[in-house]
C-alpha cells in the first residue's frame, strides 16, 4: 500500500526543483517552466490529501481550478514574453531592468 | 513488494529525474521536453491517487496546451533550429541555497506534522461527482474562473497581436 508521505515527499522534491529553476534561470520561459513545476507539485499535494484525508473530493476540485489558472497564466505570460522579445530582442529578465517606456 | 509499488517507484523516479533535467539543463529546448516527461509522470501519479478525470485533464491541458504554448514561445524567441544556443544562468550556488532553504522548511513540515486521519478509499469514478460538485457547491468559483479565463484569452490576444502598420 502506497502511503500518503511518499506523495508528499515527491511533491516536496519537485517543489524544491521548481524554486531552484526560478532562481537559476535567466530566460523568462525557463522561469515560466519553474512556475509550472510549482503548480504541479501543489496539485499533487491537493489530490493526495483528497484521497487519504478528506472523505469527499474537495482537493480534486481545487486542483481543477489550479489547472485552469495555470493555463491562463501561461497564455498571458507567453504573450508578455513575446511582446518583450519584439521590443528588446531578448528574453533575459536581468537585462530588462529599466522602467522608462 | 507488489508490481504496482515497483511501478510507482519507477514513475516517481522518472518524474523527479525529468524535473531535475528541467532545472539543470543548459539548453532551454531540452528543459521543455523534460517538462513534457514531468507532466506525464504527474498524470501517472494522479492515476495512483484514483483521480481519473484529473489525469486525463492533466494530459489534455498541460501536455496539449501549456507545453505547446511554451514550445511555441521558445521557437518564436530563439530561432527555430537554434537548439545549440546556451541559456545563461544565475549563480548556481545561490540558487541551490535558496532551494535547500525551501527543502528544509518542507522537510520540517512533513516530518513534524501528525497526519492522523488517514482513510483508505476504494476507487470510484470521479467524473460524475466532479460534475455535480461544480454545479452545486462550487458554482460561484466556476463562474468566476470562466470569466477569468475569458479575460486571460482576450488579454493574451491583445498583448500578442501584430502592431498597427501606420504608426
Amino acid at each position: 500500500m502506497i502511503q500518503l508521505s511518499s506523495f508528499l515527499i515527491i511533491s516536496a522534491i519537485v517543489f524544491t526543483l521548481g524554486i531552484i529553476t526560478i532562481l537559476y534561470k535567466k530566460n523568462a520561459i525557463g522561469i515560466l517552466m519553474g512556475v509550472e513545476l510549482l503548480l504541479n507539485s501543489v496539485n499533487l499535494n491537493f489530490i493526495a490529501f483528497a484521497k487519504y484525508v478528506d472523505p469527499s473530493i474537495n482537493g480534486q476540485l481545487v486542483a481543477i481550478f489550479i489547472i485552469i489558472l495555470a493555463a491562463s497564466e501561461a497564455a498571458v505570460a507567453l504573450a508578455i514574453i513575446l511582446m518583450l522579445y519584439r521590443d528588446r530582442i531578448t528574453v533575459d529578465v536581468t537585462k530588462v531592468d529599466e522602467m522608462n517606456n | 513488494m507488489e508490481a504496482s509499488e515497483i511501478l510507482f517507484l519507477f514513475i516517481a523516479f522518472f518524474t523527479i529525474l525529468s524535473a531535475g533535467i528541467v532545472t539543470f539543463s543548459t539548453k532551454i529546448i531540452y528543459s521543455a521536453f523534460a517538462l513534457l516527461a514531468t507532466l506525464v509522470g504527474f498524470a501517472a501519479l494522479y492515476v495512483y491517487l484514483s483521480a481519473d478525470f484529473l489525469a486525463v485533464a492533466q494530459i489534455m491541458v498541460y501536455v496539449g496546451g501549456i507545453l505547446i504554448l511554451i514550445l511555441f514561445g521558445i521557437m518564436m524567441t530563439h530561432g527555430i533550429y537554434d537548439t545549440a544556443k546556451k541559456t545563461v544562468h544565475n549563480s548556481l550556488l545561490l540558487s541551490l541555497i535558496g532551494g535547500f532553504a525551501i527543502a528544509a522548511i518542507l522537510t520540517l513540515l512533513i516530518s513534524r506534522s501528525p497526519w492522523i486521519q488517514i482513510i483508505y478509499k476504494s476507487f470510484t469514478p470521479t467524473t460524475s461527482i466532479i460534475g455535480k460538485e461544480i454545479l452545486t457547491n462550487y458554482l460561484l468559483p466556476f463562474e468566476v474562473i470562466s470569466i477569468l479565463l475569458l479575460g486571460a484569452l482576450i488579454g493574451a490576444m491583445y498583448l500578442a497581436r501584430a502592431e498597427d502598420q501606420q504608426k
